[in-house]
């Protein structure tokens, strides 16, 4: 069984379906669409990303290394959590980067939703972990692969 | 309440108890958190005069934002300074058919009008204060060295403390006003003096001035996060800060910004820290990334072409992301004019737009080239190109750019500005 622990930066606990992205994940490209027209499923709309494009990301557990673009990401990202269409889950390998942060801090603080979000889980994470793989998240920071 | 590591003063430990109110200490118990996630030890004051903001857009599906700057607004919790903001995304003056406009004004924009009430509510420094390059002599909002700042919007932050030498996180929107709102950020990253050392040297071997905006593209996606320490530009672009060069870092810097995620660099023997302290600025053990003409060439030709049809006729053309400088305007103007006469034409090709601030803009529109401008074809607009390009039926049209940010975030396709200028300027094939 494949462990990882990690820095908890918003606890809590899931259980979730993995979507990997070796790229940086640019929130406000993957997000916009799914937040203008309805699409429940948060669809991700960028074609740069040929790890998420055309997936669906609520509801996943979201395995990436950082998020990457403009500073609207966290307020993407918020929204996202307000409109219930958000990942289960952040899991990051590197540490956090800012807007990311903010997204996820600002969607605990200011919404219902819950998003536990865990970085610095490590290089080698992204390698171990396939999408479509289940993933349990406990409230330590440890990601376990089931 | 959980317990935070982050020494706060007495004043500040009184928001977060609620001494001020729930909203207030929720904003503080945000800024705390965000703060500890990077290290933060402390808060800050923000010593900037001025804040500025990335959300200026009236998004149906931001619901969510401006629910929560009611609350704000309710709890009579307003910035503590004055801000700009970025660009408008409609203007009537640029070219939208009929379907584009029902979708803008009925599905997308629809919370505008109330959004900008909202603003000047919370702060806004003016009615045209709208501008993704608020940092230009003609909108006011000009850091000073060493200011630390409460801003968002990629392409400004990365300027501002660049090119001026302000210190500013790569804030998210939001958190851009919650700094503003309390006075003070907490204390990491960018703002520290170890944080503002180089891990990587961008060494510069092209036999020309590289393209700005495909050079800040390469070292953005080279980089990401990180700070760059770029040697041998100084070469093409000089040792003493000038209207060209800050219009190129201006460029450059969007593009490491958007392509990446990079909020600070250092030009050798140009930027105000470089001057200073030039390589103590670069961190033990810095990688080295060596640019030179075919590493350019090889990042342009990887850029993907999502348009439905490769081969379609482009129809449109934006110029001005990020917002272009008086200069610039001059310059683009002038080129236009030659190279239509050049190619027997009077008017451009492809309907083309160029964006800059709304006070550029009006600065501009006093002047002779206002009407030489006019008479080429070209609209001279205030809008942010990338939210007219986020109209899913906008995005489907074959749109071509300067903007490599423009290009990150949406369909237009990039060309160089030799490349566009020869485009719009000769007959379509």
């Amino acid at each position: 069984m494949k462990q990882f622990e990690g820095r908890v930066i918003v606890p809590g606990t899931c259980q979730a379906e993995a979507l990997v992205s070796h790229g940086g994940l640019n929130t406000l490209a993957s997000f916009q669409k799914a937040l203008q027209f309805g699409d429940k499923k948060a669809t991700c709309g960028d074609q740069n990303n040929p790890d998420l494009y055309g997936k669906e990301m609520a509801g996943k557990a979201l395995c990436l290394p950082q998020t990457i673009g403009s500073t609207t990401g966290g307020m993407v990202l918020f929204c996202a959590n307000a409109m219930g269409r958000n990942p289960a889950c952040l899991l990051f390998s590197k540490p956090i980067d800012s807007l990311a942060a903010a997204g996820a801090i600002l969607s605990d603080v200011w919404t219902a939703s819950s998003m536990p979000t865990i970085d610095s889980l490590g290089d080698d994470f992204l390698d171990a972990v396939q999408t479509g793989e289940m993933l349990k998240i406990d409230e330590d920071g440890t990601v376990t692969v089931l | 309440m959980a317990a935070y590591k982050m020494e706060l003063t007495a004043e500040q430990q009184a928001i977060l108890d609620g001494q001020k109110g729930e909203t207030l200490a929720k904003v503080m118990k945000t800024l705390i958190m965000y703060g500890e996630a990077f290290g933060a030890t402390k808060m800050v004051p923000v010593t900037g005069e001025k804040g500025h903001l990335v959300t200026s857009f009236g998004l149906k599906a931001m619901t969510a934002v401006y629910e929560l700057m009611d609350q704000l607004i309710e709890a009579g919790a307003i910035s503590q300074q004055n801000f700009s903001v970025d660009p408008k995304p409609l203007d009537p003056n640029v070219p939208a058919n009929f379907l584009e406009n029902f979708v803008f004004k009925n599905f997308m924009y629809t919370r505008q009008n109330s959004y900008d009430k909202q603003l000047e509510k919370l702060g806004l420094l003016h009615k045209d204060a709208y501008t993704c390059a608020c940092y230009l002599d003609e909108v006011g909002n000009t850091p000073k060295k060493g200011e630390v700042l409460s801003w968002a919007e990629s392409s400004a932050v990365v300027y501002a403390n660049s090119v001026l030498g302000a210190r500013c996180n790569r804030n998210s929107g939001i958190i851009d006003i919650f700094g503003s709102i309390l006075g003070y950020v907490p204390y990491f990253g960018l703002l520290t003096d170890e944080g503002r050392k180089a891990t990587w040297i961008i060494d510069i071997q092209t036999k020309e001035i590289p393209e700005a905006q495909v050079l800040g593209s390469a070292i953005g996606m080279k980089v990401m996060e990180e700070v760059p320490y770029i040697k041998g530009l100084d070469r093409f672009i000089g040792t003493e800060l000038n209207g060209d060069n800050k219009a190129y870092l201006k460029d450059f810097g969007a593009a490491t910004a958007s392509n990446g995620a990079v909020g600070l660099y250092h030009i050798e023997n140009l930027t105000p820290e470089a001057k200073e302290q030039g390589d103590a600025l670069i961190a033990e053990g810095a990688q080295v990334y060596v640019i030179d003409d075919a590493e350019l060439k090889r990042v342009k030709d990887n850029y993907p072409v999502i348009w439905k049809n490769p081969d379609a006729k482009p129809k449109l053309c934006f110029i001005g992301c990020p917002h272009l400088t008086y200069d610039q305007l001059v310059d683009w103007t002038e080129k236009v004019e030659k190279k239509l006469k050049e190619n027997g034409r009077k008017k451009v090709s492809i309907p083309t737009v160029f964006t800059a601030p709304p006070a550029v803009k009006e600065a501009f529109e006093k002047t002779d080239y206002a009407a030489r401008l006019k008479a080429t074809g070209v609209i001279l607009s205030y809008i942010c190109p990338l939210m007219y390009m986020n109209n899913p039926i906008c995005g489907k049209k074959p749109v071509i750019t300067n903007s490599n940010k423009l290009r990150t975030y949406t369909t237009a396709r990039y060309y160089t500005n030799a490349e566009i200028l020869d485009y719009i300027t000769k007959e379509v094939q």
